[in-house]
């Protein structure tokens, strides 16, 4: 039990830089009902830029831009996939996602793995002063909500919204529903890489399999700040913050079962199981529900 | 103000299920006219109302909307010059939105979006007002969710959002038809108010037979995807729904039989 009390700064830590992540998971899979699978390469592109820019000589806040950037430049090849190409999401994801795998390595200069000296170069946050990068995650995950609650605010963001929620309606009013999804996957996967590159930088490396499953990881968190936090957290803003909730909660949980004795090989399924089952929790529930005679309604 | 020349539709073709839907289709509307459409099941009332949107792209033919050539237009770029209501009423508004978003989105309708704030203080001022119109009590939910709504008021608000900004032509699909009669009536109320109001040129899809000749200044019955009988003025006053019976028996033959028991009077 001291152990894990020990471990917990440093799992809140990752679990916030996996909640950013969460967040762009949230964009695609709650704002526009699309399962994007890029993000289990976009992550580790973000990663991978930043270690290779920083160790190049550019300042680490730069990095994180370009690992930002290269993050988007993803999302925008899937979204074009599936827009022009009629490519269903999910196999348009899988395709950058695959193709991204080769990238990363090229990136990398060929070598699945590339360390970043935190001795030797700055970084915004390091698993060697888990506080600071504890407040440092934080305060990436606020600014990005911030920014976020902004743009979900404004006209574009509005017909993002409709685009996910009702196609025949969002053209009925004029909205392109293409190049609103094209946007949206976009600033998803930026998002993602970015919390690649903060991963990079608390682990002191970026490697080729660093995303994978972070499809995953990312929607337990989504779904866990859901469960929890739904009832209470209306606001989109503190919704966003209920994802970030959740991937704290998600790697608390997960370097608790580990210290309790779980395989660390068996990680992923653990998390394709919590994830299988709260994703169809609802469905259970609405099955349920159906069972039940509902009274009438009266119409106005 | 909409001019429909010689179009043509297939779906399927080529396969078993191959379906003539429109076939050498004319059509064109006058300035200010409101037209009720009827026809049996297949006729393509609803089709042609979706090749005017957009929803899918013509065989042949052109549509013109006034005197802009819109046949390879993208649905949502001449979304700027219509209005929608379609028969389903989950269909025309964003459930997980507030009431006042959705009005903003169409207010928005053929004006490209930016990163200006989605609601304006005097455009919910304006909603508020223009809601109390429906008489349903929904000016004082503005922040509610269009999916708490029901189907009557979720289509009264799409009839609202459809003529927010004034439509060059209003394009109703059945849009009373998956209502409860009185929640209909009310609907159809409020249609023919907008329309008298704002002088709107619409074109009403109905299956009832009684509605299509209480309302509008024209009729036109469609069979096979194409128009066989288009009556307008003095003559569609004094229309009855026999004489409808009549004139669809005349025209079309043996498919009457079929058809009759579509058409409720």
């Amino acid at each position: 039990m001291l152990s894990f009390m020990n471990s917990l700064p440093g799992a809140v830590a990752q679990g916030i830089i996996w909640g950013i992540m969460a967040i762009g998971v949230y964009l695609t899979f709650k704002i526009l009902d699309v399962a994007d699978l890029t993000v289990d390469g976009s992550f580790g592109t973000g990663g991978a830029v930043l270690v290779i820019c920083v160790t190049g000589g550019v300042p680490v806040g730069l990095a994180v831009l370009f690992a930002f950037a290269a993050g988007c430049l993803a999302g925008l090849i899937t979204g074009v996939l599936h827009t022009k190409f009629g490519i269903p999401a999910i196999l348009a994801g899988i395709l950058t996602q695959l193709s991204l795998y080769s990238i990363n390595l090229r990136i990398m200069g060929g070598s699945a793995n590339a360390p970043l000296n935190v001795t030797k170069y700055t970084v915004l946050v390091s698993s060697r002063n888990v506080i600071s990068a504890l407040l440092v995650g934080l305060i990436f995950s606020v600014v990005i909500i911030i920014a976020l609650y902004w743009f979900f605010g404004t006209e574009l963001g509005h017909s993002l919204r409709a685009t996910g929620c009702n196609e025949s309606m969002a053209r009925a009013n004029g909205i392109n529903t293409n190049s609103n999804k094209i946007i949206g996957i976009v600033i998803s996967n930026g998002i993602v890489a970015l919390s690649g590159a903060l991963m990079a930088q608390y682990q002191g490396f970026a490697d080729i399999n660093m995303g994978r499953g972070a499809i995953v990881i990312g929607l337990a968190a989504v779904i866990i700040g859901e469960v929890i936090f739904g009832k209470i957290f209306k606001n989109f803003a503190l919704r966003l913050f209920a994802a970030v909730c959740g991937g704290i909660i998600y790697y608390v949980v997960i370097t608790l079962v580990l210290k309790l004795g779980l395989n660390a090989n068996d990680l992923k399924m653990f998390s394709a199981i919590v994830v299988a089952i709260f994703l169809a929790i609802p469905f259970w529930k609405r099955k349920i529900d159906d069972r039940k005679i509902k009274p009438v309604v009266e119409e106005v | 103000m909409l001019e429909i020349k010689n179009v043509y539709k297939t779906f399927n073709a080529g396969t078993i299920n191959e379906k003539k839907a429109l076939n050498g289709l004319n059509l064109t509307l006058n300035d200010g006219d409101f037209v009720t459409v009827i026809g049996g099941n297949g006729a393509g009332k609803s089709t042609m109302l979706n090749m005017i949107a957009g929803v899918y792209p013509v065989d042949s033919g052109s549509i013109m909307i006034d005197g802009v050539d819109v046949t390879r237009m993208s649905e949502h770029k001449r979304a700027k010059y219509l209005g929608r209501v379609f028969q389903d009423p989950m269909m025309g508004t964003a459930a997980d939105m507030w009431i006042e978003e959705n009005l903003a989105l169409a207010g928005r309708r053929g004006q490209s979006r930016t990163l200006r704030w989605a609601i304006s203080k005097g455009e919910r001022a304006d909603f508020r007002e223009r809601l109390s119109e429906l008489d349903l009590g929904l000016e004082d939910r503005m922040s509610t969710k269009v999916g708490l709504l029901s189907g009557g008021q979720r289509q009264a608000l799409t009839l609202l959002m459809a003529t927010l900004k004034k439509p060059k032509l209003l394009l109703l699909d059945e849009h009373t038809a998956a209502l409860d009669p009185k929640t209909a009536a009310n609907v159809l109320r409020l249609s023919d108010k907008f329309i008298e109001e704002e002088h709107l040129t619409a074109l009403m899809v109905t299956h009832n037979m009684k509605d299509a000749i209480t309302h509008g200044n024209r009729l036109i019955m469609m069979n096979d995807g194409k128009v066989i009988l288009d009556i307008s003025g003095e003559e569609k006053k004094k229309l009855t729904v026999e004489d409808l019976l009549q004139a669809f028996n005349r025209i079309s033959g043996d498919e009457f039989a079929n058809d009759r028991v579509l058409l409720s009077k």
